[in-house]
């Protein structure tokens, strides 16, 4: 029972100390969502020129909802995976990370503390991106489920734990480049998940990656639910779930396995920390 | 001063320490970095002599045991292999060779119930540059399981006792001087009270006044807390004030231990000396040792009287 105590606080600890960092590091946050909101607007913009190439057929609201809505969970996606990420690479520049590594607690806690405040983060700068990006355009939303879509987020965010755990051992083992190593496995998500196509479109060979890519579950559901108005109990939103909560389930102990298994690396090789 | 009132570290409430025990136990401990080779190299295979040179014997077969109660200095020079060796103990770097038992209980297979025990302060004070004292040691209390209003009343409490100013407490780090910094990091260890406490050159860096202020604080973490201390230093004055024993470390051996009193004899005495010599010639008599070859033993006769040779054609070279 005390160890719960102490676990739940030291958990309590990665979150309080990510928010105070967040609000000493505001402006870079700015710089953040005006990139952000950059990127999502230019592709938008894309669906709204539909139009103009004769594509007569298009039905503009929808596919500037369907890109919208890409942006949005690839935004969220990328912003949870880095603050995951991150949970190494901050330590590193800060040279903090021994301090940490020798406290009395398990390695999961870390873990999952880190986590924690890497979707709330996520979350809400996904949300504030959102609103600027729309609007800018006129959105009939009347159908949207707002529910549903929430709902698909948090499901996917513990396969995307997983994913990010796995790949914060990179710049613990490659002290110079490794974050920027992580944009690897991001781009290659980015690739096959269908953020801005419909899977179909891919090669034959490519379409079976998208299977194992949770994002392609999350925005099949959310866009089920905004688009077409799925409530939560739906079959179609289902089809979207089970997957995400067989890969989060799988994703997460292993990403804690591989990363207990770099941690040990580290220490044997002396790769934490030399300086001193 | 007043003591300061730590309340009983709540981790150790479920370990038993058998008190049989002594608080350190390094046994055979030795440590080898490698260099890594650069990538189109590594299909050639490798000549064994090369082999040898891309590593580094940081500590080499080292042991020692540091009692309840003691504190035990670690001196040597730069690369002499000081901070691996505090490393390992902190759980922090895994031994090639040999085992360290911290009141019993072994670095590896233990490591989660040495971690509520110890706790270390390394050279670089290493914090969240641009969070506050607070802000920094309410993530380390946190961690080491005390709520927030119990730590925020030791942080201010144990913070004033070093010297920080009140409205320096919760303005960024950053902006401290490197003394402050390192006196911040001091308090992030003590506030933990750990029952071993590790220091990796604490002081380097304060002016004379804050040196003591910490050497009374360590003192008084033994007096009153019972804690044990290990601390590496290059500060001879302040081995000699503050440890009961010292080791010298030398290319990751131990090549001296004792008392401080004890050590200046042997040297006096080993160069024919009636008064006792200084800490800091018998730091370069240990650390100048290395220098000596067998050879050159041979050639003098005795270890002594190549040293001494060895000394004189130094001073003539000066
Ligand atoms: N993580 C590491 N990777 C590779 N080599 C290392 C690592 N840490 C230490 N070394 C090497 O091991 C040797 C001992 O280093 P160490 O830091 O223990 O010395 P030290 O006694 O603490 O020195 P100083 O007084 O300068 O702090 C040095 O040759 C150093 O280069
Ligand atoms: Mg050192």
């Amino acid at each position: 029972m005390s160890s719960l105590i102490h676990q739940a606080r030291a958990s309590y600890a990665f979150f309080e100390r990510n928010w105070n960092l967040t609000k000493r590091y505001w402006a870079w946050e700015i710089v953040w969502l005006v990139y952000n909101v950059a990127n999502a607007l230019s592709i938008t913009f894309l669906g709204a020129s539909a139009q103009n190439w004769g594509g007569k057929g298009v039905d503009t609201n929808r596919l500037i909802l369907f890109l919208l809505i890409g942006t949005s969970v690839w935004s969220y996606l990328s912003v949870t995976f880095e603050g995951v990420t991150d949970l190494i690479t901050i330590e590193r520049w800060e040279g903090t990370i021994e301090h940490t590594f020798m406290a009395p607690i398990s390695r999961f806690t870390h873990l999952v503390g880190s986590c924690w405040y890497a979707i709330a983060h996520g979350l809400l700068f996904t949300f504030l991106q959102l609103l600027i990006v729309g609007s800018f355009f006129h959105l009939d939303l009347a159908r949207a489920n707002y529910l549903t879509a929430i709902f698909m987020l948090l499901v996917g965010s513990v396969s995307f734990i997983g994913f990010g755990i796995a790949a914060s051992v990179l710049p613990l083992l490659f002290t110079e480049r490794g974050s920027q190593m992580s944009y690897i496995i991001r781009a290659l998500l980015l690739l096959v998940s269908g953020v801005y196509y419909d899977i179909s479109v891919m090669p034959a060979w490519m379409q079976p990656l998208a299977k194992v890519s949770p994002a392609t579950y999350v925005l099949t559901g959310l866009r089920s639910g905004i688009l077409d108005g799925t409530p939560i109990w739906s079959p179609i939103v289902w089809n979207s779930t089970w997957p995400l909560i067989i890969i989060g389930v799988i994703s997460v102990p292993v990403g804690i396995y591989i990363f207990s298994l770099a941690e040990r690396y580290a220490k044997r090789t002396g790769k934490l920390k030399r300086n001193g | 001063m007043a003591t300061l009132d730590l309340e009983m570290n709540s981790l150790l409430k479920d370990i038993t320490i058998d008190p049989a025990n002594d608080a350190v136990v390094i046994d055979g401990v030795s440590k080898i970095f490698k260099k890594s080779r650069p990538l189109l190299s590594r299909w050639h295979k490798e000549a064994v002599e090369a082999k040898q040179k891309r590593e580094v014997r940081a500590v080499d077969n080292v042991n020692l045991t540091v009692k309840r109660r003691e504190i035990v200095g670690i001196l040597g020079a730069n690369g002499s292999g000081k901070s691996t060796l505090i490393r390992m103990l902190s759980t922090l770097l895994i031994p090639d060779e040999g085992t360290v038992r911290i009141f019993g209980y072994d670095v590896i297979k233990d490591e989660a119930v040495v971690q509520k025990l110890i706790n270390r302060v390394s050279v670089e004070a290493s914090f969240f540059k641009k969070l506050s004292p607070m802000e920094n040691l309410l993530y380390a209390a946190r961690l080491y399981n005390m709520s927030g209003a119990e730590a925020r009343k030791n942080i201010r409490e144990i913070l004033t006792r070093l010297g920080i100013k009140p409205d320096r407490i919760d303005a960024p780090l950053e902006d401290m001087s490197r003394g402050m910094q390192q006196k911040v990091a001091i308090a992030r260890a003590f506030l933990t009270s750990p029952i071993l406490l590790l220091l990796d050159e604490p002081t380097t860096g304060l002016d004379p006044r804050s040196k003591i202020d910490v050497q009374t604080f360590v003192n008084e973490l033994r007096d009153v807390h019972d804690a044990t201390i290990l601390i590496t230093t290059h500060d001879m004055d302040e081995a000699e004030a503050l440890c009961d024993r010292v080791a010298i470390i030398d290319k990751g051996r131990i090549v001296a231990m004792g008392e401080t009193q004890a050590l200046k004899r042997v040297v006096a005495d080993i160069r024919g000396q009636v008064e006792p010599v200084s800490m800091n010639e018998v730091f370069m008599h240990y650390t100048a040792a290395h220098l000596i070859t067998e050879e050159q033993v041979k050639r003098y006769g005795s270890w002594e009287k190549a040293f001494e040779a060895l000394e004189a054609q130094r001073e003539e070279e000066e």
